[in-house]
C-alpha cells in the first residue's frame, strides 16, 4: 500500500520482460522441471506453480516465517528466495513429512501437545522444527527457541510448540538408538 | 450428572482437526483457486484526510489482462455493523490513510498491482482529526453527515453535530456527593495506543456475484458467516438468503475477522466482471492499514475510599480513539459502562464512555474487546489507590470484590451460580506468594545488581457484549452405523470449540469420541443459524444447542423403541449407543438401528429419519437504560486475576516475566488442554499489548509501522520463563455441564498486572503502554533526576 504519488516512495512492479527460465530440482523427492518466470520466488513456485498449498504466505517479507521450507537441509524463508536460486537444490516442504500414510514423529507431537491453534502458522513451524532436529537431535530449550523465533504463531504462546519439538526430540533420539 | 462420571467433559482429547493442520492439508481461503478466478487488488489514499479531486482509471482499464476497475463512483453502497456509516469505496472524500479509493480485478495479482499503479488520484488535503481531544473540539467533523448516518437506536447514542460516534452511561447512586463525604479521592490519567490482532492469514475473501439476479456465493475468512450475510444484504438492499457465505478455515481472527470486510468490494468486483470469482487477499501491510484495528483510549478515572478502603465513589471518562468508522467501535465503547468499573462493588458510580471518531484506520472488536483496555485504567488504579491508602493492594481489592448477594453497576446482583472473583485472586496470589509490597530498602538491595524484581496483581471480569436477542443453533443427524454429524453456525477460528462440541455431543449421546464429527466447512446454506463466533459465548451458546439437539435425538429415538417394545418411553433410558429398557436391559436397540426408522422382520417399518435440533436464545437480557446504564448486559460473567513475578534490568529497561499465573472461574472445563492453550496464547497476546506492540502516527495521520519488521509481536524468545493457567471449576447453573466462555479473558489484565508489578519493582507508576524498554528506561532516569 504505497503512495503511488510519490515515485520515490513507492513499490511498483516492474515486469521482468524476461523469457522464461528451466528450472529443476527436487520437492518431497520429486525431480521437478518447468519452465518459470526468473523474477518468481520459490514460495510462488510451490503454491502457483507446483499447487502445494501446504506452504503458507504470512508478510511476503520474511518476517513472520509461514512460509518457511527446507532447502539442502536448512530452514529458509521461501518469499525471500527467488525459485531460480533452488536450481538442483532438495526442497521439502510440509507435504513431505508424512511417509507412506504415517505421520513422522515431530507431526504426532505437534497433535499430542495441541501445539496449534488456526493452523496457519503450522507448516513453516513444522519445517524450521524438522531443520533443527535434523543438525541436532538433541536442543536445549533455549536452542529450540532460537530456531523458532522467526516463526510468529498469535495463538498458542509458543510453550506447546516448543514442548512438542522436545518431544519428537527425544522420540526420534529413542528410535534411533532401539532401530 | 456427576461429574467424577463424566466420559468426555473435562478431559483432553485431541483436537479434532488437527491431521489436517500438520500434513498441510487444511485449505483456507488464501489457498483457494476456482475456475476462471481473477484477482483484486486495491488504491490506498495516501492521506488521512482529504477530498478526492478527480480519479483516472484509463491507462488501467487499457492494461491488458484488466477485467475491472472500480471507484467509489462504481460503488454507491454504505455498511456498518451499528452505524452505517462506511462505503465500499471511498467517494469524494477520504477518512484515514489507507482506505480504497479505487479497486482492480485481473488475471493475475502482478498485472492487477501494476493496474493499481497507473491510476491517477488528484486530491485536495484537508487537515484532519488526529488526537482525542481534537475529536472532542468537534471543529472537524469526521463525518459531516453524523446527524443522518442510520445507527441502531436505542443501544448507541450518537451525538449531534460531533465527532462522537456514540455516548454510553451509567449513573448509579450520587458521586458527587459521595466524592465529598471520601476520606480520600485519587484521580488519574491512563492511556494505551492502538493495536493490531495480526492473524497469521490476513483477511482474505473470494466472490462470486451472478450478474444475472441477487445471488452472491462468498468464500471468506471470516468469524462470523451470518453476520456478512445480513450485513451485505443490508448494504445492497438484497435479500439475506440470495447469499452464500462459506467459511473454510480460518487462520487466526481475535475478533478482527467478526463483522464485514472484504467480502462487499469483492463482490462488487465480480459483479462487474460478468459474475467470474474475484479473491481479494490483504497484504500484511494492508492488514494492518486498511483493515481495522484495536482502538487506542484515554481513560480518566477517579475513586473516593473511606479509610478503611471501602471504594464509594467512582468516575470514569473513557474516550475511544475509533478512527474513521464506528465498526465494532461503539460497542467496544458500550462495554466500559456495564464492564469498565471491574469486579467491584461501587455504590456510586458514574461511568461516560464516548466512542470517537478520528482520521485513523478504524478499530474494531479485538479478543475481549473493551476489557482489556477498561482495566488497564481501573485494576492500575485500584494499586495507586492501595498506596495511598497504605493498604496492601490484595486487601483492597478484596475489600471491594463482587461476589455473592452484591450488586454489579448495571444493577445485577451476583449469585453462587454467577462465579467467584475472590477464588481467582486467592489462587494466583498463592501461586506467586505474594505478600505484599516491597519497601524501599528491598528495592536499594536490589538495585545495586542492576536488576530488580517486582510482583503484582490483578483482576478481571467480562461478560459478552451482545445484543439481547443473541441467538445460534445446532443440528445433529445420524448414520445407519450410529455416528453422528454435528453442525452449528459457530465458526472454528482454532480456538477448538468444534472438538469441545464434539466432547458435548459424545457425552450427552453417550457413544465413543470417535463416532461424533463436528462438520467442518460452514455454509450459510447448510448450517444452522448463529449470530457470530465472538464474545467467548460458543461455549456457552453453542455447547447448550448442541446439548438440546443431542437431548432430542435421543426423544426421538425412545419414542420410537416405545412402540418397538410396547411400553412408556419413561421406561427407556439410554447408554453407549443404544436405547434399553430400564427394567429389561437385554431390550435394546442400537442407535444405528434406529437412524432412519425401524424395520420389523417382515418388512413393515416406523419411525423416520432422525434430527437432533437444538436451539438457544440469550436468557433475559435487556438494554441498558440510556441515562443510567441499568439493565441485564451479561448471560455469564467469567472472573479471572493473574499474578506476576518479574525483573527489570535497570539500564535497559528490559522486562523479564518469571512467573505469571492466570485462574479463572470457567465453571466447568470441557477439554481441558485447549483451555490452557487459550490461557497461554491470551496471556502471550496480552504480554504484546503490555510490553511491546502499539500503532504509531505521524502528526498527518500516517501509519508509521504497518510491518512485523517495525510492529513486534511476541516471538518464541519473549515468552514467560513460566505461565501457570489455574482452572477454577464453580459451575453456572445453565452453563453446558456448568462451563462458562475463557476464550478472550486470559489478555485481559495482563497489561495492568505488569504496570502494578513494576511499580513493585521501581517504585514508579506507569500510566501508558506500552511498557517497553524505551518507556520504561526513560521513566527510571527521570525517577532517578527527580
Amino acid at each position: 500500500m504505497c503512495d503511488h504519488e510519490v515515485k520515490t516512495n513507492c513499490f511498483e512492479y516492474i515486469d521482468s520482460q524476461m523469457p522464461p527460465v528451466p528450472l529443476e530440482l527436487n520437492v518431497n523427492g520429486e525431480s521437478i522441471y518447468e519452465l518459470i518466470d526468473p523474477a518468481m520466488t520459490l514460495l510462488d513456485f510451490l503454491r502457483v506453480s507446483l499447487k502445494l498449498f501446504g506452504t503458507k504466505e504470512g508478510c511476503r517479507e520474511g518476517e513472520c516465517g509461514a512460509c518457511t521450507v527446507i532447502m539442502n537441509g536448512r530452514a529458509v524463508p521461501s518469499c525471500l528466495i527467488l525459485a531460480i536460486e533452488a536450481q538442483g537444490a532438495d526442497i521439502i516442504t510440509v507435504e513431505g513429512l508424512s511417509k507412506n500414510g504415517e505421520l513422522s514423529i515431530l507431526q504426532q507431537e505437534f497433535i499430542k501437545e495441541d501445539g496449534l491453534q488456526c493452523g496457519f502458522c503450522t507448516p513453516g513451524m513444522l519445517m524450521s522444527a524438522k531443520a533443527l532436529l535434523d543438525r541436532n537431535p538433541n536442543p536445549t530449550v533455549d536452542e529450540v527457541k532460537e530456531a523458532i523465533a522467526g516463526n510468529l504463531c498469535r495463538c498458542t504462546g509458543y510453550k506447546s510448540i516448543i514442548n512438542a519439538i522436545l518431544s519428537a526430540a527425544k522420540r526420534e533420539r529413542e528410535a534411533l538408538s532401539n532401530g | 450428572m456427576d461429574k467424577r462420571q463424566y466420559k468426555y467433559i473435562g478431559k483432553s482429547p485431541d483436537r479434532s482437526e488437527a491431521l489436517e493442520k500438520v500434513t498441510g492439508r487444511a485449505a483456507y481461503v488464501h489457498d483457494m483457486e476456482l475456475p476462471g478466478m481473477l484477482y483484486a487488488k486495491a488504491l490506498h489514499s495516501p492521506y488521512a484526510r482529504a477530498k478526492i479531486v478527480s480519479i483516472d482509471v484509463s491507462a488501467a482499464k487499457a492494461l491488458p489482462g484488466v477485467k475491472a476497475v472500480l471507484t467509489g463512483e462504481d460503488a454507491p453502497y454504505l455498511v456498518g455493523l451499528y452505524m452505517i456509516d462506511k462505503r465500499i469505496i471511498a467517494k469524494d472524500i477520504v477518512r484515514y490513510q489507507g482506505e480504497v479509493v479505487a479497486a482492480v480485478a485481473a488475471t493475475d495479482e502482478r498485472i492487477a498491482e501494476e493496474a493499481v499503479s497507473l491510476i491517477k488520484v488528484e486530491y485536495e488535503v484537508l487537515p484532519s482529526v488526529q488526537t482525542i481531544d481534537e475529536a472532542l473540539e468537534a471543529k472537524i467533523l469526521v463525518h459531516e453527515d453524523i446527524n443522518d448516518l442510520e445507527y441502531m437506536k436505542g443501544v448507541f447514542f450518537p451525538q449531534k453535530d460531533s465527532n462522537i460516534a456514540s455516548w454510553n452511561k451509567t449513573v448509579r447512586g450520587d458521586v458527587e456527593k459521595a466524592f465529598e463525604e471520601s476520606y480520600l479521592v485519587v484521580e488519574n490519567e491512563m492511556y494505551l495506543p492502538a493495536a493490531a490482532h495480526t492473524p497469521l492469514e490476513t483477511h482474505a475473501a473470494i466472490a462470486e456475484a451472478d450478474p444475472y439476479s441477487d445471488r452472491i456465493k462468498i468464500w471468506s475468512s471470516a468469524q462470523s458467516p451470518f453476520a456478512v450475510r445480513q450485513l451485505m444484504a443490508k448494504s445492497f438492499g438484497i435479500a439475506e438468503s440470495d447469499i452464500q457465505v462459506i467459511i473454510p478455515y480460518v487462520g487466526g481472527g481475535f475478533g478482527g475477522k467478526a463483522g464485514i470486510h472484504l467480502e462487499p468490494l469483492s463482490a462488487l468486483l465480480s459483479k462487474a466482471c460478468k459474475g467470474r470469482p474475484v479473491k481479494y487477499k490483504a497484504t500484511r501491510e494492508e492488514e494492518f492499514n486498511q483493515l481495522p484495528t484495536r482502538a487506542a483510549m484515554r481513560g480518566r478515572i477517579k475513586t473516593g475510599v473511606t479509610k478503611d478502603g471501602k471504594i464509594t465513589a467512582m468516575k470514569v471518562y473513557y474516550d475511544w480513539d475509533s478512527g474513521a468508522y464506528a465498526d465494532y467501535g461503539v460497542n467496544v465503547g458500550k462495554t466500559a459502562i456495564y464492564s469498565g468499573a471491574g469486579a467491584y462493588e461501587i455504590p456510586n458510580v458514574e461511568i461516560h464512555s464516548r466512542t470517537l471518531y478520528t482520521n485513523k484506520v478504524f478499530s474494531t472488536a479485538y479478543r475481549g474487546f473493551g476489557h482489556l483496555e477498561t482495566h488497564w485504567v481501573i485494576e492500575r488504579q485500584m494499586d495507586m489507590v492501595a498506596q495511598k491508602l497504605g493498604i496492601d493492594p490484595y486487601d483492597f481489592r478484596m475489600i471491594n470484590i463482587l461476589g455473592p448477594g452484591k450488586t454489579t453497576v448495571s444493577g445485577e446482583v451476583i449469585t453462587e451460580s454467577t462465579g467467584s472473583p475472590s477464588d481467582c485472586l486467592k489462587a494466583v496470589a498463592r501461586e506467586i506468594n505474594w505478600t505484599g509490597y516491597q519497601s524501599e530498602e528491598e528495592r536499594e538491595i536490589q538495585r545495586k545488581t542492576g536488576k530488580v524484581r517486582g510482583k503484582g496483581l490483578a483482576l478481571l471480569h467480562k461478560a459478552p457484549a451482545m445484543p439481547a436477542f443473541t441467538s445460534t443453533a445446532s443440528i445433529i443427524q445420524i448414520d445407519g452405523d450410529g455416528k453422528v454429524k454435528v453442525m452449528i453456525g459457530a465458526i472454528d477460528i482454532g480456538q477448538g470449540a468444534n472438538t469441545a462440541m464434539r466432547q458435548i455431543a459424545a457425552e450427552v449421546l453417550d457413544i465413543p469420541l470417535e463416532n461424533v464429527e463436528v462438520v467442518w466447512e460452514s455454509d450459510t446454506q447448510k448450517n444452522p443459524y448463529d449470530w457470530q463466533t465472538v464474545a467467548s459465548k460458543l461455549t456457552f451458546m453453542g455447547g447448550n444447542a448442541v446439548i438440546k439437539a443431542a437431548e432430542d435425538m435421543i426423544k426421538q429415538m425412545k419414542e420410537v423403541a416405545a412402540q418397538v417394545f410396547r411400553c412408556d418411553v419413561s421406561k427407556l433410558s439410554h447408554g453407549d449407543g443404544y436405547i434399553y429398557h430400564v427394567h429389561h436391559p437385554h431390550k435394546k436397540l442400537s442407535y444405528g438401528n434406529l437412524a432412519r426408522g425401524y424395520s420389523y422382520e417382515n418388512g413393515n417399518a416406523i419411525g423416520g429419519v432422525i434430527i437432533g435440533r437444538g436451539t438457544y436464545i440469550a436468557d433475559g437480557l435487556t438494554n441498558l437504560d440510556k441515562e443510567t446504564g441499568e439493565g441485564l448486559p451479561a448471560l455469564v460473567w467469567t472472573y479471572g486475576a493473574h499474578g506476576v513475578d518479574l525483573e527489570v534490568d535497570l539500564e535497559t529497561g528490559d522486562v523479564h516475566i518469571l512467573k505469571i499465573a492466570s485462574a479463572f472461574d470457567l465453571g466447568q472445563a470441557i477439554n481441558k488442554k485447549m483451555i490452557e492453550g487459550q490461557i497461554m496464547g491470551g496471556v502471550l497476546q496480552g504480554i504484546g499489548s503490555a510490553l511491546s506492540e502499539g500503532l504509531k502516527f505521524n502528526a498527518e495521520g500516517k501509519l508509521l509501522n504497518p510491518t512485523f519488521t517495525d510492529y513486534k509481536i511476541p516471538s518464541a524468545k519473549d515468552i514467560p520463563d513460566e505461565i501457570v493457567p489455574i482452572l477454577i471449576e464453580n459451575p453456572q447453573a445453565d452453563g453446558p455441564f456448568g462451563a462458562r466462555g475463557v476464550g478472550e479473558h486470559p489478555m485481559i489484565s495482563v497489561p495492568s498486572v505488569i504496570g502494578n508489578a513494576l511499580y513493585d519493582a521501581l517504585g514508579i507508576n506507569f500510566h501508558k503502554l506500552p511498557l517497553n524498554p524505551e518507556n520504561i528506561a526513560l521513566a527510571i532516569a527521570a525517577h532517578h533526576t527527580s
